[in-house]
This record gives structure tokens, sequence and C-alpha cells, in this order.
């Protein structure tokens, strides 16, 4: 049992090295692969949860995660802007070092707040639940501080592994994970199918900043 | 035998597959209108329909209020629609394959609000308010001018950090309830998490709830959280804005206090109270101080759904009967008045060509009847007698002022100052210089009418069976 749970630990930790590699990355490209380093990780700390727990419908999560976040999304999202040729660079409204000793602060925090908080749950499911939480908070970090369409997806969905992650986390929490892989799916079909192509269409850019200007009260 | 929870629910969905298919504008913008008197009645019987518990499903005096008005506004929106949606057609902003899409999503957004309104589950009712809210982003892209993709994904992007956040606040109620009720499903049903909650960690419990109000209160359109209402409701297609803020705000409003119940529950954790106050007030005044700078004609009525939020939070954050029945009345109330507004938007943007204030001016020359109904909806949203709105606010603020004297102030201010920015806005737009263009309007007034006469009705004159029921509601509520 404890052997079970360092794994996941462990797992988890990557997890959030991994959450602070998405944030002083300088190209979209390694953004893209630090994010889809950290969706296998996460497939395979749900695959691991899956076995050591003895719940089989885990490794559907694993799967999809392995598949959509890990391979299919990164892959689809480099093609597009390679294909778009332009921003290739991350475009930042605060600097690497600044995001960083704010995601430190964040990371503290969290930990903080579950470890003080719930004296209620076992010690190690609740470290999990602080280095989720972590995830969490790293992922709006990053939505906040990146300007670019692309950058913000990848907070967005950075955001969503750490929701997983505490998911799966949460013992016999029935369905959940499935629904919120299922979410997680549509929304980035949806951002697929409707925005970065559209965006493209209008504005021959993917930088949000160009989307400002067409604010309905600045006229 | 389905009953009457399950046919708020099925019915939408099962039209929403229907009208996908149907070929023509013309039946699609019939079947909607159908569809939506079919779920109205459905609402109308699960109002009258006896009260039970499930696993999956609850219907209280709670819900049952939000089930009826999320129906009827559902029904004249479809009716506004069908009459408006035509218009939208003739002037090329929208293709017919466009608008099977449109009617299809409109009966699917209705039955995800349902959905969230009676489940029994909070990872359920998360998946239907996340539908609805997806769903009605789509809708406000639909136009795909720069300006609809730019407020459709500032709505996307705020309202997917909302979700997440939500979520993750899910998932602490339930590793809360968890050692109390046991995995699985148990840990994740309303009534269940609500009367365990006094056995339950109050620590994790707090923490959940700040997630979950951060999460929710997006989607209620509180006031630092608010930056995509007002784009989603100006941009995107009118009987959308209308549904927006006369009941997607609702229910996210409902998720919010649901949650609340569980924490009121719970004497040890963090009284949900004080923060939705202050939330509230902030929502309340700094909408208030928004409306003056508003050229928009549905940007500005956005802000004022975030101002009148804002007041509902208020209310339920004083807590107490009395101030939760005027929180309730009043939800009801803005629901039937702001949808009303904005089907007269939509007419008034019809015949002017516009939604920018400076080009709307002296309907009262160019088109007599829309300006008298258009008043007379302005004049209700600010407040004044004898409309139900006037009657909601003033029992708001009295029951405050009993209790809390200095505190009625911030409330009765952030009032009178959206009351002003409203008559400012009134006077142009209607006894103003007629500039612009003037083009005849097709949609049917009828339901601006229907809404302002219940509003009226109610402000005249509450009968005691929708007394009680408001009472009830308000019990429940605590």
């Amino acid at each position: 049992m404890r052997f079970a749970y360092e794994i996941s630990h462990l797992l988890a930790g990557v997890m959030l090295v991994t959450s602070f590699a998405l944030l002083y990355q300088q190209r979209i490209a390694s953004v893209l692969m630090a994010f889809a380093a950290q969706s296998i990780t996460l497939s395979l700390a749900v695959a691991w949860a899956a076995w050591s727990e003895h719940r089989p419908d885990l490794f559907i999560t694993a799967a999809i995660a392995f598949t959509l976040k890990g391979v299919v999304i990164p892959v689809a999202l480099h093609r597009t802007v390679t294909r778009l040729g332009v921003h290739r660079e991350v475009e930042k409204v605060v600097g690497v070092g600044m995001a960083l000793i704010v995601g430190l602060a964040l990371s503290g925090l969290s930990q903080a707040l579950v470890v003080k908080l719930a004296k209620a749950m076992p010690g190690l499911a609740r470290e999990e639940l602080a280095l989720a939480m972590a995830i969490v908070l790293l992922g709006f970090l990053m939505m906040i501080v990146r300007r670019n369409a692309v950058t913000q997806i990848v907070g967005f969905m950075s955001m969503e592994n750490g929701l997983i992650l505490a998911a799966t986390g949460a013992r016999g929490m029935p369905l959940v994970v499935e629904v919120s892989v299922a979410f997680s799916v549509l929304i980035a079909l949806f951002v697929f199918a409707v925005f970065v192509f559209r965006i493209r269409e209008r504005f021959d850019t993917i930088d949000i900043e160009a989307l400002d200007r067409m604010r309905g009260d600045r006229q | 035998m389905i009953e009457a929870y399950q046919a708020v629910v099925l019915l939408p969905y099962a039209a929403a597959l229907v009208l996908a298919a149907l070929p023509g504008y013309r039946a699609g913008a019939v079947g909607n209108v159908l569809a939506a008197a079919a779920t109205f009645a459905a609402g109308l019987w699960l109002l009258f329909d006896r009260r039970t518990i499930g696993n999956y499903a609850i219907v209280d005096e709670f819900n049952v209020v939000f089930v009826a008005i999320n129906t009827l506004v559902g029904f004249t929106t479809a009716l506004f629609s069908a009459s408006y949606i035509g218009h939208e057609i003739e002037t090329g902003r929208l293709s017919p394959g466009f608008l099977r899409f449109y009617h299809a999503m409109f009966q699917a957004m209705m039955g995800s609000m349902n959905l969230a309104l009676v489940a029994n589950n909070i990872g359920l009712m998360w998946v239907g308010l996340e539908l609805a809210t997806l769903i009605t982003v789509v809708m406000v892209g639909l136009y795909r001018t720069p300006q609809a993709i730019e407020a459709a994904w500032k709505y996307f992007i705020l309202a997917s950090v909302g979700i997440s956040l939500a979520f993750f606040g899910t998932i602490l109620v339930y590793l809360a309830g968890q050692p109390v009720l046991g995995e699985g499903l148990p840990s994740m049903t309303w009534s269940l998490l609500q009367a365990a909650a006094v056995r339950m960690d109050p620590a994790l419990l707090d923490l959940a709830f700040i997630f979950l109000l951060i999460g929710y209160g997006t989607k209620v359109g509180l006031a630092p959280l608010h930056a995509w209402l007002p784009d989603a409701h100006a941009e995107g297609p009118t009987p959308i804005s209308a549904v927006l803020s006369g009941l997607l705000l609702n229910v996210a409003l409902y998720a919010l206090l649901r949650f609340k119940m569980v924490m009121a529950a719970q004497p040890a954790a963090l009284d949900p109270g004080p923060i939705m106050v202050v939330m509230g007030l902030v929502s309340l005044i700094f909408a208030a101080f928004m409306l003056y700078q508003r050229r928009d004609i549905k940007r500005f009525f956005a802000y004022s759904s975030i101002e009148h939020m804002g007041l509902m939070v208020f209310a339920f954050g004083m807590g107490g009967p009395l101030a939760n029945f005027a929180g309730l009345l009043h939800m009801a109330m803005h629901s039937l008045t702001k949808s009303s507004i904005f089907f007269a938007v939509g007419h008034v943007a019809q015949a002017k060509g516009t939604q920018r204030f400076a080009d709307i001016r002296g309907l009262s020359v160019t088109h007599p009847r829309l300006s008298v109904v258009f008043a007379l909806a302005v004049l209700a949203i600010a407040g004044l007698p004898p409309f139900g709105v006037f009657t909601s606010e003033f029992l708001i603020l009295t029951t405050t002022f009993a209790r809390a004297p200095w505190l009625a102030l911030l409330p009765a201010f952030g009032l009178l100052v959206g009351f002003g920015a409203l008559l400012l806005r009134l006077q142009d737009t209607i006894f103003g210089e007629p500039i612009g263009p003037a083009h005849r309007v097709d949609a049917s007034s009828v339901p601006i009418v229907l809404h302002l006469l219940l509003v009226l009705g109610a402000g005249l004159y509450l009968p005691p069976v929708l007394v009680s029921w408001f009472q009830r509601a308000a019990e429940l509520l605590g």
C-alpha cells in the first residue's frame, strides 16, 4: 500500500514539474512538448491507480488521456502552428522569472492549504490532492500570463490534467473521471473546429491581442 | 410511466434531435415553439406534481420554482425567436443551415438547464450546467463577425476556467462526503450530502465552497468575474441574450444556493452569507456605475443584469425567510422583465438597424407602439411601481433595513445609481431627435406584453398560492 502511494506520488510530482516547465518555455513547439509529457505522465498515474487499486474502469481514462492529450492534440496543434507560420514564439504578459515565482507561491499555497485543512483525510491522499491543486492553479496562471490562443488552450488543458489527477485520487467517485475526460475532448474539438481556424480566417493571427481590438465598446 | 421531472429534461433533448433533422427553417421555428410549449406544460405539471427525492433526481419546493420560470421563459423566447429570426435570414446574417443548427441547439440548451435544475447529484448538475454553457458559447459566435468571435472566445475562456474550478470544488465536496457517506454515488447526492453535512470535515467544505463560489460565480456574472457577460450578450442573437440573462444566470445561482444549503447544515464551516453579501454588493454598485459609459444597447442591459444578479446574491447572502423570499421573487421578476427587455431590444435593433445608442433616438416618433412597450419594460426593470420588480426590491431593502440599517444604504445607493442611468438612456432613445433609418418591425410583440403583464400582475397582487410556494422555497433555503 505504502509503495503504491509512493509511485502515484512520484508521478504526480513529475506532473507538477512539467507544469513549471510549461511556464518557462520560449517556443510554442516546446510548450506543446511539455504538455504532451504532462499528459503522458497523467495517463501513467491514472493507469497506476487503476492497477494498484483494482479499478479497471480507470484504464479507459488513462487510454483516452494518452492518445488524445498525449499524442493527437499536441500533434494537431503543432501542425496548425506550423501551417499558420505565425508567432512561433511564446508571447508573454509577464516575464519567465516572475511567472515562476508566482507559480512557486501558488504551489506552496496549495500545499499549505490542503495539509492544514484536510485533517479527515489519510496523509498521502492529502498530498496528492495538494499536488493536483497546484497543477490546476499553475494551469490557471499560464492562461493569465500567456496571451497567444494556443498557449491559453494548453494552459486550460493542463488545468484539466490537474482535475483528472484529483478525481482519480478521490476514491470511488462515480463516472466523474470519464465525464471530465469526455469534456476535455469535447472542448478540444470545439476549439479546433470553431476558434483556431476561424480566428485565423478573420485576423491572420492567433494572437489574442488582435481580438481585443474587436471589442464592441471601443469603436 | 414517465415522470414530470423526466419530461422536462427528455422532451427538449428529443426535440433537439428532431429539429436537427428537420429541413426548412420555418418548420424548424414552428417545431421549436411546439417543443418549448410542451416543455412548459411539463414544467407546470411538475409544479403540481408530488415532491420526490430519488437517486438521480430531486423535486422539491425550491427547484420547481426555477423549473417553472425556466420553461415559461423558454417558451416565450421560442415564440419571439420564431418571429424574429426570419429577419436575420432576409438580411443575410444567417443561412437556413445555421438556423436549423440554432433551433436544435436551443432545445439542447433548455434540456441541459432543466437537467441541472432537477439533478440530485452534484456531478450531474455540473454536467447540465456546463453543457448549457458550452452551447451558449457556440450560439454567441453564431454570426461569425470578428466581434462575435471575440465575444465567444472570451466567454469560452472564462467559462472554461469556471467549469474547471467548479469541478475541483465538486471533487472536494465528494472528498468531504466520502468518509461519512461512503464511496460512490451517495457522496455525490444532494439530499444525502445536506443531511450528513454536520458530520463532514468543516475545513474541507470551506475549501470546496471557495472553489465553487469562484467557479459558479463566474457563470452568475459576479463582479470581478463578469468580463465575459457583456460581450456574450451583445454579440449573440437576441433570443440567446434573453435566455442568457433570464435563465442561465439563474441556473448558476441555483447551483451556488444548493451548495450554500450544504454549508449551512454544518455550523462549524464558514458562513457563506457575508461573502455573498460582499460579492453581491460589489457587483451591484460596480455594474450600476458601468451603466453610464455603455454605448451599445445590449451591452447596457447586460450590465443591468449583473446589477440585478448582485442584488439577488446580496439578498440570499442576508438569508432568513424574508430575504430569501424577496430574493426568489426578485429572481422571477428579473427573469421575466429582462427577457422582455431583450425581446424589445431585438425589435429596436431591427427597426434602426444598429445596436448603438447614438443611432437609436426618437423612437416615439418613428415607432410609437414599440416605444411604449420598450419604455414600460425599462421602467419595470428600473424598479418603478406598480411593477413586480419594485415589490421585490422594496422587500429586499426593507428586510435589510430592519436587520442592519446601515447596510441597507449600499444596495439602495446602487439601485439609485442604476435607476439614473436607465432613465438617462430611456430619455434619449424615446424622445431624442430621430435620426438614421427606420425599418418596419416584423417580430411579434406578444411575448413582451405577456411578460410585462405577468410582472405587472405580480406587482399589483401576488396570489396566495404563489406566495406560499415562494415561502416554502425560502424556508428550504434557510
